[in-house]
């Protein structure tokens, strides 16, 4: 009887966000399915392939922080707090831990802003720990896997690493307690510490209701060639160049400040969503970490990411095939940029140009309230829905302990 | 430049003077002063004595030579002194320590200080400039074939003309738009006084399909009759429509407007007959005496440019028409060509208004019944303003542009003296031998042997100093025509624009 209750929510629920699908994002332009098995996974629905526990933490993890200071909601790093809201009331949610499959622990972890509104990270491994050790003491499911079917959301620049310097942050490592839980985060760089195997990597939050009231008619002609708006040297931190960004931007500079055909500049405009709509190409390089909110801006506005970071893993990266999506360019190769785009044959720019305007592709890279199918929610529920069943050792058996409870730094062990 | 630093600093939370103002990330340094520590302080203090001493961080000097990569060009960039200083030397320290230790296993991203890397003519290449500019075409083209118009029709543009000096001007500019609309377009130009070589020849340059038809009037002096006799002009190209049975959409392209591209992307969707906002540009000689006018009105027209066009309510629904209104200028008006006032428009121009062709011919089945038929207009009592007087209903009219809100063309008349001359075709054939400074006005002391009392006398005698002055060639046989050149060339210019041809006499 449940069951069938479930499903019919489930039906229910489904049709009513994909009634507010058909009128969000609606286009005239043909656009091509990823064709694939990868492609068709963008729109699978989670409902009934997983069940997720949500923990009962007391409101100094999530609730206070968030009083403290509201403006963790606008922030790249809102997705940990979006996250908890749309567990709380999603169709994948049960209140009964024994038939969970996943376990979330909502800690917002990215809260703590300076007056500028950039996240310390400097008590966070102390926050996850606490939160950690009370999930541990209160409910028996931690100690039965030691966390490995448990999942957080760290969305900070390095992950759970929990610092905002590279080395740093490599010092430090991704906390010990975490060591066995799958990670849901920003950060994705292959054969880096901060990158667990098995993180699901998302896209940084972009606020999509400011995006959408900036959209301009679809035949307005694209006239820009490649667009670009940002810091290419950190005159506060990095001012001769070559450490931020490892150089990158300010290669991009140096070498195409004339070219006519590029349109960069640090200036911040206006018009900035309108203009990524009136280009062919963004350019989203690295800067201290190497993600970027451009990402998602390029992909919901239609203009081709140029992607510069070396080894940097992607949102979704199972189910979107970035390759033929965007474009990856060397660091090294930065000089010859031009060169690089113009050689590109207009038939694969006019192919990667019918992809990103695929609806599924924009609604995938996007957080919207309320939550709506194929958005970027959906797609962490998809991918943990794929690492299902959970292997047999994930399971400890009795007396087998992996995790040590005092491995890291002194000063994370305080209590918080 | 100090002073922005140290904001910087301030406001960007990755700075070290944040770091060490938490306790909690110093507490990850050791507290125990071992001989490494000490010797890290030493070389640290030594590092600063000499940045100081040199006043620029001379440790990128050291990276440079030991850490140079293999790239052909490392940009350094010029040493800022003020940067020197206000930056804790500690980075460098941990540039130490990170570069000695490479990231992770079997990576190729190492953490550290990179070089700049500048390619070494960093001019764009023109063949490259070229092929983007391809692309950003191809990209248009396809999304003009995925959102622009559908089955789109060939537009028909009427313009009324006749030759005088500043014909080549108008019909140019006219021409360069026409010749830059994307669709199939017939350009139907009609003549007042007959077909001539001179319009020919200005038309035969567009390279677009032409149909040029003369009209047995001459145009008139007056703008009045002026403004009948173009009507009659483009009831004649209707005829022409009708006549060959030619299909899209008509629109009238005066010589003397000026159009936006966008007008004919618009004018695509008519389904019958459309309208569209006109912006009237009044010229006048004397600016302040428009500006004046417009002023003491006041409150009433708070609009800068009159705009003649259709009117909507609040549901796009077309409800009256924004017409001129002429009282405010009334004495003030031009009445002939070349007067120094302003000349009106009437209260609705044709260039506002856009037919389907099927509604000219004859025999058509799907015809509406609002439209009269243009043979039943056939008769010396026509007086037609403007396309409603074709239709038996005015609601039938469907408001273009976002219902008249956007102003797609603009409508100017400027003409120059009725005799001013100009030289045919604007070729000067042969081309002049001698090119002389022309003065305007006369020097009261002029010495003797310059041109004084009788202008013409004196030029005369002028132009033959002149031309043992001048060492270009003179005393030919042509010499009498080339000294009536000189002359047109020292004779006083008035201010209107009028030159004169080579045939004038004296």
């Amino acid at each position: 009887m449940g069951f069938w209750k479930l499903g019919f929510f489930g039906i229910l629920f489904g049709a009513f966000l994909f009634s507010i699908d058909a009128v969000e994002l609606r286009r005239n332009q043909p656009t091509e399915r990823i064709s694939g098995s990868a492609g068709d996974v963008l729109e699978d629905d989670p409902v009934g392939r997983l069940k997720v526990f949500v923990y009962e933490l007391p409101s100094k993890y999530n609730k206070k922080i968030l009083q403290k200071d509201p403006r963790c909601l606008a922030h790249m790093f809102a997705a940990e707090i979006f996250m908890h809201r749309f567990l709380l009331s999603s169709a994948v949610r049960t209140l009964n831990p024994e038939e969970a499959d996943w376990f979330y622990t909502p800690v917002y972890t990215t809260c703590d802003l300076t007056p500028n509104g950039l996240p310390l990270p400097f008590k966070s491994p102390r926050m996850m720990r606490s939160a950690i050790q009370l999930i541990s003491s209160n409910w028996p499911y931690w100690n039965r896997t030691e966390g490995a079917d448990h999942f957080f959301v760290v969305p900070h620049d390095f992950g759970a690493c929990f610092h905002y310097q590279e080395e740093k942050a490599i010092e430090r490592g991704i906390l010990p307690l975490l060591q066995r839980a799958t990670l849901v985060q920003t950060f994705g760089q292959r054969n880096h510490v901060c990158l667990k195997d098995g993180s699901i990597t998302i896209p940084p939050y972009a606020p999509p209701q400011k995006m959408h009231t900036h959209l301009i008619p679809d035949k307005t002609p694209r006239s820009i060639f490649v667009y670009f708006r940002g810091l290419f040297y950190d005159v506060g931190n990095d001012p001769e160049g070559g450490y931020y960004a490892r150089g990158a931007r300010a290669a991009v500079w140096e070498n195409f400040k004339n070219n006519p055909l590029f349109d960069i500049s640090t200036e911040h405009p206006t018009t900035y969503y309108e203009d990524m709509q009136r280009a062919v190409f963004c350019l989203c390089p690295l800067g201290w970490a190497p993600w970027s909110p451009r990402l998602v801006e390029a992909v919901v506005f239609g203009c081709i990411p140029v992607i510069i970071a070396d080894d940097i893993v992607l949102p979704f990266a199972d189910a979107i095939p970035w390759e033929e999506i965007g474009v990856f360019v060397d660091e090294q190769d930065v000089p010859k940029l031009d060169t690089i785009l113009t050689s590109i044959p207009p038939e694969v720019i006019l192919r990667k140009q019918r992809l990103l305007a695929n609806p599924s592709m924009k609604q995938a890279m996007l957080f919207p309230q309320p939550a709506q199918a194929g958005d970027a929610f959906h797609q962490v529920l998809n991918g943990l829905a794929r690492k299902l069943p959970h292997e047999r050792s994930v399971f400890l058996k009795p007396g087998e302990k992996s995790l040590n409870w005092t491995a890291g730094p002194v000063g994370d062990l305080k209590p918080w | 430049m100090k002073l922005s630093t140290l904001q910087q600093s301030y406001i960007n939370r990755r700075t070290n003077s944040f770091r060490g103002s938490t306790q909690l990330d110093s507490s990850t340094d050791g507290a125990v002063k071992s001989p490494a520590t000490i010797f890290w302080l030493v070389l640290h203090g030594v590092c600063c004595l000499i940045s100081l001493v040199l006043g620029f961080r001379f440790s990128r000097l050291v990276f440079f030579f030991l850490f140079s990569t293999s790239s052909n060009n490392i940009y350094t960039v010029p040493f800022n002194s003020d940067a020197g200083i206000t930056i804790p030397v500690e980075t460098q320290l941990n540039h130490i320590n990170s570069l000695n230790r490479t990231a992770v296993v079997a990576s190729r991203v190492v953490v550290g200080r990179h070089g700049i890397r500048i390619r070494p003519w960093p001019h764009p290449d023109p063949v490259e400039v070229m092929k983007a500019h391809g692309i950003i075409e191809r990209v248009q083209k396809e999304q003009k074939a995925l959102f622009g118009v559908k089955n789109p029709k060939t537009v028909i543009a009427v313009t009324p003309t006749y030759v005088r000096t500043f014909q080549a001007l108008h019909l140019t500019g006219v021409m360069h738009s026409l010749m830059l609309v994307p669709y199939d377009l017939i350009w139907i130009v009609v003549e007042a006084g007959g077909v001539t070589n001179e319009t020919a020849s200005l038309i035969a340059k567009s390279g677009l399909r032409t149909i040029h038809v003369g009209f047995h009037q001459r145009m008139p002096n007056s703008w009045d009759a002026r403004h009948k006799v173009e009507s009659l002009m483009r009831l004649h190209a209707l005829r022409i429509v009708r006549k060959e049975r030619l299909d899209g959409v008509v629109m009238f392209a005066d010589d003397s407007n000026m159009h936006n591209m966008e007008l004919f992307d618009e004018i695509q969707n008519v389904k019958w007959i459309g309208a569209v906002s006109v912006g009237i540009l009044l010229h006048s000689v004397d600016a302040a005496e428009i500006s004046s006018l417009v002023q003491k009105e006041g409150e009433e027209d708070t609009m800068p440019m009159p705009v003649q066009g259709p009117a909507c309510n609040g549901t796009d629904k077309l409800v009256g028409w924004h017409t001129f209104n002429s009282l405010r200028y009334s004495g003030k008006s031009a009445v002939y060509i070349d007067d120094r006032a302003p000349v009106l428009p009437r209260k609705l121009e044709w260039s506002g208004f856009v037919l389907n062709s099927r509604l000219l011919w004859k025999d058509v089945d799907d015809k509406p019944e609002w439209i009269k038929d243009l043979d039943a207009l056939d008769g010396d009592g026509e007086e037609i303003e403007n396309p409603l007087s074709l239709l038996k209903s005015t609601t039938v009219v469907e408001p273009l542009g976002s219902c008249g809100r956007h102003v797609l063309l603009w409508w100017l008349r400027v003409e120059a003296r009725t005799d001013s001359k100009f030289p045919a075709r604007w070729i000067i054939d042969p081309p002049l031998d001698i090119t002389v400074p022309s003065k305007h006005t006369q020097w009261p002391d002029a010495p003797p042997e310059l041109p004084s009392n009788d202008e013409k006398e004196k030029v005369f005698a002028g132009t033959e100093e002149q031309s043992n002055k001048h060492t270009t060639k003179t005393k030919t046989s042509r010499s009498r025509r080339s000294r009536s050149k000189r002359k047109h060339d020292t004779k006083v210019i008035g201010v209107q624009v009028s030159t004169h041809s080579e045939q004038t006499e004296i």
